[in-house]
């Protein structure tokens, strides 16, 4: 599948990562290239094969209903670039 | 001439019908996360209930509550639905700033709970049965506050990884009263399974409205879905709204567009959400940091095995065993506790006279009040009591309803009321003959009246003798004994 | 006596034990040659102070006869490990500053066992890559050189900085982490052991997430013994990590015995390649007549789908990348690069912060999960590795291990293949469908290319036989008799 800028600048939207108009051409390349390489698995017959959802053997585990965390905010907040108080501040959201 | 059927809305163009479908976010009842120890309760100081897994720090891993998953189980049954035997969880992918790990774990393809249903009590006593169509586990987003600062949004994760259950019925409802009925429904079984509060103030049982007009018997129209709608009385108005402003759109030439949109209660009016305006694409996929879901039979059967009496059994039993009608039967199991208050009311007592005091002089003071039926200031055991007095002729039902006020007041036993006030009927026939001969001399014109035809009268002398004995006469003895004196 | 770094982790543990020299000394000795080491840029943040204070520790429990499996051994860790209070990278811009207010399991586990930190080493950021390369701290430098060549060469990756602090003796071992070969090519280009568990053995609660389904953390020792020494530490079951299996971990020093005799040794034929470099096709005959000669029996099986595994692979781990990586949008930790909205602000911050790998990968990944994509690509490589699980589980009924190369060719020099990404990522098709398989497997040094450099071979277990391949490895260890030194 040979990408488009259009379709790279899609994909970057969707990502999130700002890229200029000038590298989409030759991001368009590369991520075409890759896309070649790995379609070849379209030779593979896989009609009625399950797609493998875990590589272990083992169920899901589960925890008890207790509280056993939180109260940390230092720790949670500890790192964040940007914030007051409590809170983590982010640039102005309107709704 | 046709005549105009209740759920459509007349527009200039004809009628339109309004198709509406729900998604309800109800918060399971757990202590800790769905995914992390953290707490769940409702109120606390900002970004203190999280765990470092809930602010996505790297490295962290998700490690499910099996409480919450025997939650889902439970409504799922409670619901009527398949329990799926294998679930997945899927991480859907979008970014916002509440969202800390960038996708939300939730269940796509595969949820724990499939078809179910819901059936609605309607006004006239009918019900009408509403298809689910599924019920998933997935956890909340945080909180994002926009009026704290002018340029800035403040994040707060307390509410980051909360267990929810989506449910999401078919698109079966057509009015906003059923919409209405449908969330009153829905949050009655849950709480009665004991698997959401159904504190709708709290955000612990939110409402997506999926709402689509068109004219009866074309395909469906284009739907807009209004987010996060936190009361019954909203929903209804927002759906009523929503319905509105589209058939304007379309009757004036307009096409709706499929979007997200929030509903503002100061208005009652519905507006676009600009924040997700983008066109999504949420590249679901498992979440390899966990397993599949596999639940066994025996599980599933256990659970079942606990599940309580619901508001549709506890109905039909009221209406067979105590003979009540289907209105009356649908308010008392509204709720469990009311259900359960007036059993006790009712034991060993005339059922009927005991659903009537429940319901109407009960209800209608504690609404008045603004207190839940927990904090009735009258106890069940009292209000049987009253009851007793009315069914013994101790007490008139009309003495009854003062001394049930006064019980209201102070929650004091009604006997001691009655022997304090003196209220205790009468029902001495010396001294009703010597009442009621008093009336007939003081009103000789009305007798001869009466005999000469003007039965009417008669309940006007009914009356002079209750009050001439304060209201305490025995009503029906009054009757029978004034009978005889005036045929005689 | 030769000198402390050369010793190996067995050798020290007993040479501690038996007070040849203590904690202290063993651990200056390191300290010193991580800070001769730093040319090759193998640490991203050494720790010399936090690595002394542990080996007083070390020494009073010796002292007092209380020591502990890994006593006083010191190590590098992968900055991909979080360890609390220390500055934790997985070499990207996107982590400036991180420092986690936790450790991984893993490393607490080591630490637990009495182990101590040098530093953390360097890495393809975010695990990504085949040659250490992409750090956003600069490449690393292999300690070897090619014969009457003095240009730099790759250590190898992703855990390039671990194998070359390993392999330049500036630590007794290293964790590392593996998702596609990441432990065992570069111990391959360093000459030293490297091996990756089964999926499930060790906790990846508190490791930076590549790719969730694939990674493992793992030991780069310098022999086989001492990779069973330290994967014996880092094992173990973690109710933090779903995914953790709660199996009991054996004692796999005990399993290396020397015999294997009446083992069935498979050789897949799919691994023979078209236009193969005859040196690595001669070292791999090579081991197969060791296992031969030391009594086990080579069987030629098929794994019909491994010329599927690098194609599948590289859907499935930048998908997974692709989610994991979205945590990295400057609200909470790390770089933010502001923006006047909030999506201007991810945008600023995830161009900055990620690299060219990184970012490639992420898009890639988005674009295979994405609506009207998902069924051809995710999907299908999804089923495909059901398929290669399968290979191995038919494989498995007629060996007892899987002997191969584990990379195509010696180390290259700094610089090469980064034009196209795909020669790169075709260093990994010996070691991806182990990965893919959840399986354990080992690169044990075997020999050298003709230019000088080390080449090693690969051998692969059932799931949860580490023992099982812990003890081939040995016996190929012993065969080889590797002693080359950078």
């Amino acid at each position: 599948m040979a990408l488009d800028k259009a379709a790279v600048r899609k994909i970057a939207r969707l990502a999130r990562i700002r890229v200029a108009e000038e590298e989409l051409d030759g991001l368009a390349v590369e991520l075409s290239n890759i896309l070649t390489f790995v379609e070849q698995l379209g030779e593979v017959d896989t009609a009625g094969v399950e797609p493998m959802t875990s590589v272990v053997a083992m169920t899901l585990p589960r925890r008890a209903d207790a509280v056993t965390d939180g109260n940390t905010a230092d720790k949670v907040l500890v790192n964040a670039p940007e914030g007051t108080g409590n809170f983590f501040a982010v640039p102005k959201v309107v709704e | 001439m046709t005549t105009h059927a209740p759920h459509l809305i007349r527009g200039e163009s004809g009628d339109w019908e309004v198709v509406i479908g729900l998604e309800v976010h109800a918060q399971v009842t757990s202590q800790a996360k769905l995914f992390s120890g953290a707490a769940t309760a409702f109120g606390a100081e900002p970004n203190t209930q999280v765990s470092l897994v809930d602010a996505a720090m790297p490295g962290m891993l998700p490690v499910i509550n099996g409480h919450c998953i025997e939650q889902a189980i439970k409504t799922g049954l409670g619901l009527k639905a398949q329990i799926n035997r294998r679930s997945v969880f899927d991480r859907k992918n979008y970014f916002y700033a509440d969202l800390p790990a960038g996708y939300q774990i939730s269940q796509y393809l595969q949820p724990i709970v499939g078809k179910g249903e819901i059936v609605l009590d309607l006004p006239d006593g009918r019900g009408r049965t509403i298809a689910i169509t599924r019920l998933h586990l997935e956890m909340d987003a945080g909180k994002s506050l926009h009026d704290q600062h002018p340029s800035q949004t403040y994040i707060d994760l307390n509410r980051a990884g909360v267990a929810l259950m989506e449910i999401v019925s078919e698109p079966d409802l057509r009015t906003a009263e059923e919409a209405g009925a449908y969330v009153r429904k829905l949050r009655s079984i849950l709480r009665y399974l004991g698997t959401c509060d159904g504190n709708m103030e709290e955000g612990s049982l939110r409402c997506d409205c999926n709402v689509s007009v068109r004219h009866p018997g074309e395909k469906l129209g284009t739907r807009t879905e209004t987010k996060n709608v936190n009361s019954v009385r909203f929903v209804m108005a927002a759906i009523e709204h929503e319905a509105r402003r589209q058939i304007g759109v379309l009757e004036s030439g307009g096409t709706i567009q499929q979007e997200t949109r929030l509903f503002d209660p100061a208005t009652g009016t519905t507006r676009p959400m600009r924040s997700k305006e983008h066109a999504h694409d949420y590249r679901y996929f498992p979440d390899p940091d966990l397993l599949p879901l596999e639940l066994s039979e025996a599980e599933i059967e256990r659970i079942r095995a606990s599940l309580p009496e619901l508001p549709d059994d506890k109905k039909k039993r009221f209406i067979e065993g105590y003979k009540l009608s289907a209105q009356d039967a649908g308010v008392l199991v509204a709720e469990q506790a009311a259900a359960n208050f007036f059993e006790a009311v009712a034991a060993g007592r005339d059922a009927k006279l005991a659903a009537n005091w429940v319901i109407n002089e009960l209800f209608g003071r504690l609404n008045a009040a603004g207190k839940p039926i927990d904090a009735s200031p009258v106890a069940a055991e009292r209000l049987g009591a009253l009851v007793d007095l009315i069914q013994d002729g101790t007490i008139s039902g009309r003495i009854a309803k003062d001394v049930f006020e006064t019980m209201f007041e102070t929650g004091r036993d009604p006997a001691a009321i009655v022997e304090e006030k003196g209220l205790r009927q009468v029902s001495d026939t010396g001294a009703l003959d010597a009442a009621i001969a008093e009336v007939l001399a003081g009103n000789a014109d009305k007798v001869a009246e009466f005999k000469s035809g003007k039965d009417k009268l008669f309940g006007f002398f009914v009356g002079q003798v209750m009050k001439k004995t304060g209201g305490k006469a025995n009503p029906g003895l009054v009757n029978d004994m004034l009978r005889k004196k005036l045929s005689s | 006596m030769t000198t402390l770094t050369d010793l190996s982790m067995a050798e020290a543990r007993d040479g501690l034990r038996a007070r040849k020299y203590s904690a202290k000394e063993l651990a200056e000795a390191h300290v010193a040659a991580v800070e001769r080491i730093k040319p090759l840029n193998a640490f991203i943040t050494a720790t010399p102070e936090r690595a002394l204070a542990a080996a007083a520790e070390a020494d009073r429990r010796l002292a007092r006869g209380e020591e502990r499996a890994m006593e006083g051994l010191p190590l590098a860790i992968k900055d991909l490990f979080c360890t609390e209070g220390v500055l934790t990278t997985a070499a990207s811009h996107i982590l400036d500053g991180f420092k986690p207010p936790y450790e991984s399991t893993v490393t607490a586990n080591l630490w637990r066992a009495g182990a101590l930190m040098l530093g953390k080493a360097n890495l393809d950021e975010f695990a990504m890559g085949s040659s250490n390369m992409t750090s956003h701290y600069g490449p690393v430098e292999s300690p070897w050189r090619r014969k009457g060549d003095n240009r730099a060469l790759v250590p190898g990756g992703s855990s390039g900085g671990s194998a070359a602090a390993v392999a330049a003796r500036a630590a007794l071992g290293a964790t590392g982490t593996d998702t596609g070969g990441s432990i065992r090519q570069p111990a391959a280009f360093c000459g030293i052991v490297g091996m990756k568990p089964t999926y499930g053995r060790c906790s990846r609660w508190g490791i930076v997430a590549f790719a969730s389904s694939l990674d493992q953390a793992g030991p780069l020792t310098r022999n086989v013994r001492d990779a069973a020494i330290m994967l014996g530490a880092m094992a173990g079951h973690d109710p933090k990590d779903s995914t953790s299996v709660d199996t009991p971990v054996p004692d796999y020093e005990m399993a290396l015995t020397g015999d294997i005799r009446g083992l069935r040794i498979g050789i897949p034929r799919e691994y023979r390649m078209d236009g193969m470099n005859p040196e690595i096709e001669r070292l791999w005959e090579q081991g197969k007549a060791w296992l031969r000669d030391a009594g086990a029996e080579p069987v030629d099986i098929s794994l019909p789908h491994t010329k599927y595994a690098l194609p599948t692979y590289y859907i499935v781990a930048p998908a997974e990348a692709s989610s994991n990586l979205a945590r990295y949008d400057g609200v909470r930790y790390g770089l933010r690069v502001p923006g006047r909205t909030l999506d201007e602000m991810y945008e600023n911050t995830r161009a900055a912060g990620f690299g060219k790998e990184v970012r490639r990968r992420v898009m890639i990944g988005t674009y295979v999960l994405s609506a009207g994509y998902y069924d051809a690509y995710y999907n299908k490589a999804r089923q495909i590795r059901t398929l290669i699980a399968r290979d191995f589980d038919r494989a498995f009924k007629v060996c007892d291990a899987i002997l191969t190369p584990t990379a195509p060719s010696a180390a290259f020099a700094l610089g090469e293949k980064m034009d196209d990404p795909i020669a790169m990522y075709l260093n990994d098709v010996f070691t991806v469908p182990a990965s893919l398989a959840g399986l354990p497997a080992i690169s044990v040094p075997a020999g050298l290319s003709g230019d000088g450099l080390p080449l090693g071979l690969h051998l692969i277990g059932r799931a949860f036989d580490e023992a099982g391949v812990l003890k081939i490895a040995h016996v190929l260890e012993r065969a080889a008799d590797f002693r080359a030194r950078p």
